[in-house]
């Protein structure tokens, strides 16, 4: 066993020589290199992700290591306020807390909510001590916001969920990528480097988004449907598929099943028909398909925008068949992939944070999984707990009979990115306990009732596995203030003084090879993967059964991950969203990210460049509706939804629909986008529907 | 949502002339038996399962195949589509071909069929659809009162088989009626490599959706296919006695052919219900519940809603949502209030679409109009104040998404709606 690890000799905020690891943000994990006193982020040419580049998140990412910016010490609740607190204080409390809600209301009152920015060692860890330790059903987390509609797409077309089937660097080899509802220009800038030298390469750039987003003007052909008809438009490409003779019949019928449901449900989706739905002409919608089915290779990449709706299982189900239909999957160059959010979006979902899975993308239903799971944790199968609701169910029960009366936060701020985020602040309140464990007081975290300072990024090591299913290594750079710990030092000692003394190691390493452990033979197989390799590596995809094995950089080339080795059609058909515009909210609202914020922005906020460039929320509108409201650019707009109203002044531009408003979810206060979102949840995979509901729109004076 | 029990509808303001009496549910799922296996019954069994619909769901379908798309059929029969692909998706329900129906007693609540007595039923809705109008011919019909052979009408899967068979060496084709059926058929039969003739009685093609300068525009597309329009003409005979070989006009001329397809409109089916006493005008008359007797329903184009038959897919399947989401508990409130539909014809490359009022004309309302005819478009908007009351795209259909988007959703315009027919602003 290696261990690899900076000197701890280093002050706080200050890096001892030169440690090579990647971004704290995005699921790129961009390779980076700290140096200096104090530390300073510098490029790192040789990581192939990102060959160097990096955005201006990635660049000022030292700026979150400053004391200024960050928690540096476990905070109480004391008649009413927050006040500094001992760890120990902290501890007792929280699990003072822990416990009263346990007895008064049984075991599953107590709960856990963690995050996908959390490393592999942290979310492993999270998912046992909720299992083991408190032994409760209720543990979820926000990357049920972020890919689970994608997870539940792929895992029903190919037997396994990775974000990407293949790495990055094949993008730029392939004839047609067509992006749906991602943005990569504003979300992921070091990947849009791929799309470029696509097209430099001859390579076609197709780009679905009801915007015309930066990334949109890169396209050859950019298709701007109405916000939640993406399904009808990929039903409709299908359809052009089957009508215009580009099926690959032979493929089909070897690596295929299921593709008479999947053309009777394309048949009902005819391109005059798609075209009323969508919105986007039936000689756009052709051209597209010319482009994707006569390119030799072609690959579909969604992110957000046709996951997050009540139903993105289907929609990227639609996607999937697309890409199925035309051969374009299982084969060099082609197939489908999701371009994964979160730093530790894939990683995070893998090892047992979502409230159905044990680690190694077990299931927590299936007696198999859960044999070996206990085996590897010492417990008797029996003792594991069943699987509990999904993230905003959990949010939306707490404080209710039945639901969650104490929980304990880590690596999330569902106050700001929670969907219908208004009730969800309501519900957080009526915990009789809330702890959250975060590195800077975000919004949630003012709620609570204790506050714990974690390490965070370049101050711990540990593990995350990036969208395309490389698992690599952050090293601990510098040291943390006086007064921080490790989430895993936390769980430790939560652990020993709930009465589990063994089982919940703080050192990252120890954990990760018990990880290692508990998947191995399961589908996200981490157990030849080592710290060490992953150094010398530059990363090792999964899944990679043992220390012999290379790893896996491409899926399904040979057979696809189900039983029978071939890929599902999805018999899936276009429906209208939860909440359609009519007399009384007559608009849509779509929401967003923009390039210089993070997430719910709560390091982001805190960095004064990134500030500079993005200071706070919009309201993107088109000038025709602009004219209507009688409003300016700069203008103070109020958007009104049937969850509530948000003011944000009002960017006037050509690029969005008429139809259609858009605002970045990075703030709360009176401009939180998610006030308005519908938690209207897709059946499958739990996913709100963040980007479409029905809005009022006016000028906030006029409103008044 | 929680599914709920389906309660039955809400009784409706129309008066069956055989009342019925709500009977107690029998035990077990409900069943509802849908006549008509066409594009409305596929989608209603298709949304009620997906709905959450816990009922038995079975169509009784007259034609001897599956649900199928038959607004595709133009270009089934231009080969771009196999027949067997239209097929639609009908979920779980039992689909009975070749079944028809042939009575139903509203007050025992069963229905007969040609080969089967009655079979009870809890909730009945009729999907009957429309017949093709055969036009007053001399000559029409041969000794055995069959249609004369080489002429076809072209409603159905078989019909159309039978016409691309008989297509096959034809050299010439007149299509009787200029509606949007003649079109899509004449240039099916164009993109065969047939001379095809179109004889239509009122001034210009599809005179229902289309102004006097679109139906000309129209007109010069389709002669570039190598089609010939006879607009102001009317079919007064057939020649030929054991197949057709001419088309006499009122004129006195005659059109000498191989083939003669019939596209002279369609006429909802409306007897079974009219036998069983239920209200029947042009349509069988129904309610914002869909609803024309207790338990008893129509949509699709055999169903009249406000007086108006709108034979087109788009209301039939807006129609068929808004029963699925009643029937199957999902939304038992939901209402139909109408719909906006629109004209939309791609047939190779003779394109339009055209909605609401076109051709209106008089105070108060603004005519936007572009023509240009070097690249064979025209492009028309009516307004009254800021609303859109109809249009026109045909050949440049750049701000088709645009623009009938602004009309189905009766969105405010801006002081200049031009936009709305010009290319500026159009993503690339």
């Amino acid at each position: 066993m290696t261990t690899i690890q900076a000197s701890d000799t280093a002050g706080p905020g200050q890096a001892a020589g030169t440690v090579d690891t990647h971004c704290p943000y995005c699921s790129l994990q961009c390779g980076m290199r700290l140096t200096g006193t104090p530390v300073q982020v510098r490029e790192r040419p040789d990581f192939p992700v990102n060959r160097g580049a990096l955005c201006g998140k990635g660049q000022s990412a030292a700026a979150v290591l400053s004391p200024a910016a960050r928690l540096a010490t476990p905070l109480v609740r004391d008649g009413g306020e927050l006040r500094p607190a001992s760890w120990d204080e902290a501890l007792e409390r929280t699990v003072a807390g822990l416990s009263a809600a346990q007895r008064s209301h049984g075991r599953d009152a107590a709960g856990i909510f963690g995050g996908g920015g959390l490393t592999n060692e942290k979310a492993y860890l999270l998912g046992k001590f909720a299992r083991v330790a408190l032994r409760t059903i209720n543990i979820d987390y926000n990357g049920r916001f972020c890919m689970s509609s994608a997870a539940a797409a792929g895992r029903k077309a190919f037997g396994i969920d990775r974000g990407l089937p293949f790495p990055l660097e094949d993008i730029p080899h392939s004839g047609c990528v067509i992006l749906v509802g991602s943005n990569p220009a504003e979300t992921m800038p070091p990947a849009l480097r791929y799309f470029r030298e696509l097209r430099e390469n001859g390579g076609k750039l197709i780009v679905v988004d009801p915007r015309r987003t930066r990334t949109a003007e890169l396209a050859d052909l950019h298709l701007q449907p109405v916000p939640g008809t993406d399904l009808a438009l990929a039903l409709g490409m299908l359809h052009l598929v089957i009508a215009d003779g580009h099926r690959d019949e032979a493929f089909i019928a070897k690596r295929t099943s299921g593709f008479e449901q999947a053309r009777a449900a394309a048949m009902a989706h005819w391109p005059e028909r798609v075209e009323q739905l969508t919105g986007v002409p039936v000689e756009r919608l052709t051209a597209a398909v010319s482009l994707f089915a006569e390119a030799e290779t072609g690959m579909v990449l969604t992110a957000r925008g046709p996951e997050q709706q009540s139903k993105g299982t289907d929609t990227v189900g639609a996607w999937i068949n697309l890409c199925l239909a035309t051969g374009k999957a299982g084969r060099p160059y082609s197939g489908y992939g999701c371009l994964t959010g979160q730093g530790n979006g894939q990683g995070g979902r893998e090892h047992g944070q979502k409230a159905d899975q044990l680690p190694g993308y077990r299931s927590i239903e299936d007696p198999a999984d859960r044999a070996h799971v206990a085996s590897v944790w010492g417990i008797d199968p029996d003792d594991l707990p069943r699987s509990g609701v999904s993230a905003y169910e959990l949010l939306d029960g707490l404080g209710q009979d039945g639901g969650v009366r104490a929980l304990l936060l880590m690596g999330s701020n569902p106050v700001v990115s929670a969907p219908r985020a208004g009730r969800v602040t309501e519900r957080l309140r009526a915990l009789d306990f809330l702890a959250v464990s975060d590195v800077v007081l975000s919004e949630s975290a003012e709620l609570a009732d204790v506050v714990f300072p974690s390490t965070q990024w370049a101050e711990e090591t540990g593990t995350t596995t990036n969208l395309e299913g490389r698992v690599i290594l952050r090293r601990k750079a510098v040291d943390a203030p006086e007064g921080v710990r490790s989430d895993l030092y936390l769980l430790h000692e939560l652990a020993a003084r709930l009465g589990v003394e063994k089982g919940f190691p703080d050192d990252p390493e120890e954990v990760f090879d018990e990880l290692r452990r508990a998947s191995a033979g399961g589908q996200a197989d981490y157990a030849g993967i080592s710290y060490a390799r992953v150094a010398a590596e530059d990363g090792v995809f999964w899944p990679c059964p043992d220390e012999q094995h290379a790893g896996t950089p491409r899926l399904f080339l040979d057979r696809f991950a189900t039983p029978d080795g071939r890929a599902r059609f999805a018999p899936v058909t276009h429906r209208p969203s939860a909440e359609e515009p009519d007399a009384d909210y007559p608009l849509y609202l779509t929401t967003g990210r923009v390039v210089s914020q993070y997430q719910s922005g709560a390091q982001t906020r805190r960095v004064p460049e990134l500030n500079r460039a993005a200071p706070g929320p919009f309201v993107e509108l088109h000038p025709h509706l602009a004219e209507q409201l009688g409003a300016a650019d700069g203008d103070l707009i109020a958007v009104t939804s049937r969850r509530g109203r948000a003011e944000a002044p009002a960017r006037v531009t050509d690029s969005i629909r008429q139809d259609t408003v858009f605002m970045p979810f990075h703030w709360g206060g009176a401009g939180r986008a998610n006030t308005l979102t519908n938690p209207a949840l897709d059946p499958t995979s739990k996913m709100p529907e963040f980007k479409v509901c029905a809005v009022r729109v006016e000028r906030a004076e006029a409103a008044r | 949502m929680t599914p709920t029990q389906h309660t039955p509808a809400t009784p409706t303001q129309h008066t069956p002339a055989t009342t019925t009496q709500h009977t107690t549910p029998t035990p077990g799922p409900r069943r509802i038996a849908v006549v008509g296996a066409g594009m409305a019954a596929a989608r209603f069994a298709e949304r009620y399962a997906a709905l959450g619909g816990r009922g038995e769901v079975t169509l009784y379908g007259a034609e001897p195949r599956a649900p199928y798309n038959r607004v595709l059929l133009a270009d089934v029969l231009t080969g771009r589509y196999d027949a067997e692909a239209l097929t639609l998706q009908s979920a779980t329900a039992e689909i009975r071909t070749g079944t028809e129906v042939t009575d139903i007693d509203l007050a025992a609540r069963t229905l007969t069929t040609a080969t089967d007595g009655p079979a009870p039923y809890d909730d009945l809705v009729l999907a009957t659809g429309a017949n093709p109008v055969l036009p007053p011919l001399r000559g029409l019909r041969a000794a055995d009162g069959e249609l004369l052979p080489g002429v076809h009408s072209f409603r159905t899967v078989e019909e159309c088989a039978r016409l691309a068979e008989d297509a096959r060496g034809a050299e010439r084709a007149v299509v009787i009626g200029g509606g949007v059926l003649g079109v899509s058929a004449a240039r099916a039969l164009a993109a065969l490599g047939i001379k095809v003739e179109i004889v239509h009685q009122a001034p210009q093609l599809i005179e229902r959706h289309l102004d006097v300068q679109a139906g000309g525009a129209l007109r010069t597309a389709l002669a570039a296919l190598g089609v010939e329009t006879y607009p102001d003409n009317r079919a007064r005979a057939l020649r030929g006695t054991d197949r057709v070989t001419g088309v006499e006009l009122a004129s006195g001329y005659v059109l000498e052919t191989d083939l003669v397809v019939l596209a002279c409109g369609v006429r909802p089916r409306t007897g079974l219900a009219h036998t069983a006493g239920l209200p029947v005008r042009r349509g069988i008359e129904v309610d914002d519940t869909l609803a024309c007797a207790p338990g008893v329903y129509a949509i699709g184009d055999c169903a009249e809603h406000r007086s108006t038959v709108h034979g087109l897919a788009g209301p039939a399947w807006e129609q068929a949502d808004v029963l699925a989401a009643r029937l199957s508990g999902a939304d038992p409130g939901a209402r139909y209030t109408g719909s906006r539909p629109l004209s939309r014809l791609t047939a190779g490359p003779v394109q339009y679409a055209a909605f609401g009022d076109a051709g209106a004309d008089g105070p108060g309302l603004d005519v936007l109009r572009i023509e240009d005819a070097t690249r064979g478009a025209y492009k028309k908007l009516v307004l009254r104040g800021d609303r859109i009351v109809g249009g026109i795209l045909l050949g440049d259909l750049t701000t088709v998404g645009a623009l009938t988007r602004a009309y189905q959703r009766d969105e405010p315009m801006p002081a200049d709606p031009l936009y709305l027919l010009t290319t500026q602003g159009v993503a690339p």
